[in-house]
């Protein structure tokens, strides 16, 4: 159960965080603290689950191996437009036979081709109702209420690495000072 | 809260003298909570034909996709362009195929007939049409919406006059509705071409 999944793009557009928390629990039990909830898809993509976590491990390994499977099949990789609108097609089927339970964002950087002028990062806020939206910021879970705020007032294009780990500390500090489930790491 | 207002929407279609206007907001949200501003509702479907989808934002991204694909085998085997008559009888048929699982949305389709003659029509989820003269809405402010287009629709308005009255009329019903907003963008339809203008409104 995931409750905490946020990402940002940063400098003009040239690199995207993802993050997520690492605690595996059910109900009030925690079973592990460790837990890695961003899948790497591809050298250039992220995939941050947040929700039920069966769903989210089933369908973002679905997701990760289809990824692969494209790039064998077709000699290149998929750039992050077309992966959001893969998830997001996968995830429209499956909401009407049996949906995933899973927000889902998706963080990737395409290099310079000729489809984009220069390096591109780009994050989908992909929702589990199969929704997908191209976003500055995102946050899905109860954190949302806390974080967005943060990114509404610290956020800007121009966010260097050091800002930007600085952001994410600042998002870290808020939830664990305000948020009522204990989310150490 | 009811799943057609999980998302929130606003939209208005418009007819005026040998021209039509369609205008939504651009809200993207989790019940209260204002995600996205910059999510498109009213896609273009041919040149001269328009449609909103007003409704849940999962539904508005699939059916964008099922009727572009049925837009386009339509394009290769009849080799002409689609009327919007005959589009809002497709969009109605491709909603009732769900009839007892339906996509929830509320469409509304604006366009140009080859004549000239502004084309509307509004639907329900599974595809009820009404055709209307003066102006179609959907969304989750309709009331608000109904109101102000009612006060301020009048017959053979030239595009400018159009462009007017629905941006005031989306903007003042949006104001009052907590799920829609946060953004507008209008698309005004004439024999000569479209225009696509970005309202600035409350961002709240």
């Amino acid at each position: 159960m995931t409750d905490c999944t946020f990402g940002f793009v940063g400098q003009k557009h040239k690199f995207v965080v993802v993050a997520a928390d690492r605690s595996a629990a059910r109900s009030i039990v925690v079973f592990k603290q460790d837990e890695d909830k961003v899948l790497e898809l591809d050298a250039s993509k992220l995939l941050g689950s947040a929700g039920s976590a069966p769903d989210g491990v089933a369908f973002t390994e679905f997701i990760q191996k289809n990824v692969a499977l494209y790039e064998i099949d077709n000699g290149t990789r998929l750039d992050t437009f077309a992966t959001a609108n893969f998830i997001r097609n996968e995830l429209a089927q499956a909401l009407r036979r049996g949906p995933y339970q899973t927000n889902l964002l998706l963080g990737g950087l395409d290099r310079e081709s000729p489809l984009y002028a220069d390096d591109e990062a780009s994050l989908y806020y992909i929702d589990y109702l199969a929704s997908s939206n191209k976003v500055n910021f995102g946050c899905h879970g109860y954190a949302s209420n806390f974080i967005l705020s943060i990114f509404d007032k610290e956020w800007h294009p121009d966010l260097t690495v050091d800002q930007a780990k600085d952001l994410v500390q600042k998002c870290i500090d808020e939830l664990q000072n305000r948020f009522l489930i204990n989310l150490p790491e | 809260m009811s799943i057609m207002e999980h998302n929130g929407a606003a939209m208005i279609a418009m007819a005026g003298a040998d021209c039509v206007a369609i205008a939504a907001d651009t809200r993207f949200g989790l019940r209260q909570q204002t995600v996205a501003v910059d999510f498109e509702k009213v896609f273009r479907m041919t040149d001269k034909t328009y449609v909103g989808f007003g409704g849940l934002a999962t539904d508005v991204q699939t059916l964008r996709a099922a009727l572009r694909f049925r837009l386009s085998t339509y394009e290769l085997k009849e080799e002409r362009v689609m009327k919007p008559k005959a589009f809002a009888n497709l969009l109605s048929h491709v909603l009732y195929e769900k009839r007892f699982g339906p996509y929830f949305v509320e469409p509304i389709v604006a366009g140009l007939d080859d004549d000239g003659k502004p084309f509307l029509c509004g639907m329900d989820l599974i595809g009820a049409p009404v055709f209307c003269g003066d102006y179609v809405v959907s969304g989750t402010c309709t009331p608000n919406l109904n109101g102000m287009c009612e006060a301020l629709w009048r017959p053979d308005m030239t595009p400018d006059e159009l462009f007017e009255a629905i941006s005031q009329c989306l903007l003042a019903s949006v104001d009052r509705d907590a799920l829609s907003g946060w953004g507008a963008i209008v698309h005004v339809i004439t024999k000569d071409g479209v225009t696509s203008k970005r309202l600035k409104g409350r961002m709240d």
